[in-house]
């Protein structure tokens, strides 16, 4: 879901080497026919299309079951779908915050409420989200955003908790930045990874069966040291 | 890092010139909805090494993005692919399906939409011609958003104009070109070391049946030892082996080095090290398809070794019945006479395959290559000179390597560019077309 998103893109592509099928989910139609001919080209079985905008919840069951259909059985779920959106816009006007909220929280959440339950009922699968490190802590640059990720992480969390034990593999992704279409307003930096080592990480959490992953992982560090700073602190500075 | 740090460099990173970016990653996002307010011209990997690839105050469509590969087909070999893909991923991709490039250049990082711009050739191509001869078709968007299918038989005009065009013509999108099958990633390699230019020359003549030649010459050398060097060839194992893909580079050139660190003197020790490290006159053995095409690709970004301030090469071809060996001669010689060391130098013979490009670089007669760190005013004093000579002898320098010909000489040793002029689109342009069409 969120097929023609750089990070998807770049972990179907090792999938697809691997001989799978796909189901791909996304809205523009000639994205995803020029993602389905390369990862068609790169040895996947077969690769079925599906149209929709994912913030419309109420036909994700219908979705699932048909991409359940096609597949046979679903093995591997990856939610790749997301706006960074405009922090400035957001904090001025509710209505930019709740789409934002929409895309980056309840359309996963709707998702993997379906998928968790199938997973549960088939005793195993992986069910592999796109969160961020943006998640861990709020901050003033993008505390909208953030927040779409931190709840996402608690929602997981608690996904894992419930059906870990039936077999179903629940992997939280926390990217840094990642040099991909949503970020190209930004200037690189050094922090900036390419999105193949992103994918390459994702592979090796799911292999290693991994409940969260920092990718890549000098984040983890980074990211407890920014978890460790005092509130009375931390509210001063510019982050 | 500082505001004025360009975002866009070339391999040279000489001219630093600042651009806006607009980064490209479906091939549907060209034309932008709306154009920007400056001239635009796509780029690639930034592989070449001058301004072919640059644009003062202008708009870079980068093209890294689109490097979907769309459809292959194992029969033919015929590889359809967006063309912001590298030759690198092209081989990852095909190396273990059994097949290879059939034209590829001394580094594997350049796209395929760079290959054809410029294009390349490599150390086949007296037997195969260049990039473009074996271009299938592509697609061409201009700026106004009209798509031409360009092949031998559809627009040939815009397919000639395109392949050598220098990014001028439009924005290739995808690209079908045809791959040749391999069964082993070695190569039957055999280095000859020789001394002068009529030695290369009667090397090369000896060895047209082999696919790939190539020369290394040490230009420190003075005296009895001027112009020697290693000719070096090479074809396709026909020995089955295993096609695993290549290990990714795991070397990164940590830093730039100052400017003292490459001169007369290391290079000198370097090219008598190089040199006497093959004890023989003649050495065989069976080498990976890396190592022998792509031996500096091993180590990322390299051009750090020229330090900050770059480096400059000088490519020319001087066609035959010009005076040919005497013209590269005489640049050697103006060489080790200006006291600058060039690290690598590369010379071979082109081969007489006409190239579909209206404006390719390459003609029957040699290639020289060679490169120099940037020293304000004495590279570029020697650079004039060896530009002239070259004109002399009736040859003509590679845009792709070139940062300092002059409109004159461009336009002297490029006739056909006239003819180009109608084919560059309106809102495209680049630092180096605004450079050799100053004077027209």
């Amino acid at each position: 879901m969120g097929a023609t998103s750089a990070i998807a893109i770049a972990t179907s592509r090792l999938l697809a080497a691997r001989k799978a099928s796909f189901y791909l989910v996304a809205r523009s139609g000639a994205k995803l026919e020029a993602v389905a001919s390369d990862l068609r080209t790169r040895g996947a079985t077969s690769v079925t299309l599906k149209l929709m905008d994912l913030d419309d919840t109420a036909q994700h069951p219908q979705m699932l079951e048909s991409a359940a259909a096609a597949l046979g059985e679903i093995d591997l779920a990856l939610i790749a779908h997301g706006v960074l959106g405009d922090q400035e816009q957001a904090q001025a006007d509710y209505s930019v915050t709740e789409a934002i909220l929409r895309t980056n929280l309840l359309s996963p959440v709707s998702l993997c409420t379906w998928l968790g339950n199938y997973f549960e009922a088939q005793r195993r699968g992986v069910l592999a989200v796109i969160s961020s490190v943006a998640g861990d802590r709020g901050r003033k640059s993008n505390y909208i955003y953030g927040t779409t990720k931190g709840a996402l992480n608690i929602f997981l969390d608690g996904l894992r908790n419930r059906i870990d034990r039936h077999g179903v593999h629940v992997l939280t992704i926390r990217p840094g930045f990642v040099a991909t279409p949503m970020t190209a307003h930004l200037r690189r930096n050094a922090l900036f990874a390419d999105p193949n080592t992103v994918a390459r990480g994702i592979v090796k959490a799911i292999e290693r069966r991994k409940d969260v992953v920092y990718l890549p992982a000098v984040w983890a560090p980074i990211m407890l040291i920014v978890r460790s700073i005092p509130r009375s602190i931390f509210k001063r500075l510019n982050m | 890092m500082a505001n004025n740090q360009p975002r866009f460099e070339s391999w040279g990173r000489y001219p630093t010139l600042q651009a806006d970016l607009l980064p490209l990653h479906w091939t549907t996002d060209f034309p932008p909805k709306s154009l920007p307010p400056t001239a635009m011209l796509p780029v690639g990997a930034g592989r070449s090494y001058g301004d072919v690839c640059l644009l003062d105050r202008g708009t870079l469509l980068t093209t890294r993005g689109l490097d979907r590969l769309l459809h292959f087909d194992p029969e033919t070999g015929v590889l359809r692919c967006e063309a912001g893909a590298t030759l690198a991923e092209i081989l990852e991709f095909a190396v273990p399906r059994g097949f290879f490039l059939t034209v590829t250049p001394g580094t594997k990082y350049v796209t395929v939409g760079g290959a054809i711009a410029n294009d390349i050739h490599g150390k086949n191509h007296h037997i195969v011609g260049t990039f473009g001869s074996h271009l299938l078709r592509f697609e061409l968007i201009r700026s106004d958003g009209s798509p031409l299918l360009c092949s031998p038989t559809e627009n040939r005009d815009w397919y000639s104009a395109t392949i050598g065009g220098m990014g001028l013509t439009g924005l290739i999108t995808w690209a079908e070109i045809c791959l040749r099958p391999i069964v082993s990633r070695k190569i039957q390699y055999q280095g000859i070391k020789f001394v002068g230019i009529d030695e290369f020359v009667a090397l090369s003549q000896a060895s047209t049946h082999v696919e790939y030649t190539v020369a290394w010459i040490d230009c420190v050398a003075r005296g009895r030892n001027f112009a020697r060097g290693i000719f070096m060839q090479g074809d396709h194992s026909d020995q089955p082996e295993p096609l695993n893909p290549s290990k990714a580079p795991r070397l990164t050139f940590p830093m730039d080095l100052p400017e003292f660190a490459l001169n007369h003197f290391s290079v000198g020790i370097f090219n008598a090290l190089y040199y006497n490290k093959q004890m023989g006159k003649r050495k065989t053995d069976l080498v990976d398809y890396e190592p022998f095409f792509y031996p500096l690709d091993s180590v990322l970004q390299w051009n750090r070794v020229y330090g900050k301030s770059g480096l400059l090469q000088f490519q020319c071809v001087i066609p035959w019945e010009h005076g040919t060996q005497s013209g590269i001669v005489r640049i050697l010689e103006a060489v080790t006479a200006s006291g600058l060391a060039s690290f690598l130098a590369v010379m071979k013979v082109f081969g007489d395959k006409p190239s579909p490009g209206l404006l390719s670089f390459p003609k029957p007669g040699i290639t020289l290559s060679l490169d120099f760190p940037i020293r304000q005013q004495v590279s570029f004093d020697l650079f004039d000179r060896l530009a002239s000579i070259a004109l002399e002898h009736s040859g003509r320098i590679y845009p792709a390597k070139d940062a300092r010909m002059t409109a004159a000489q461009y336009q002297a040793s490029y006739p056909e560019w006239r003819r180009f002029v109608e084919y560059v689109d309106p809102r495209f342009s680049s630092a180096f077309w605004q450079r050799v069409t100053k004077l027209a």
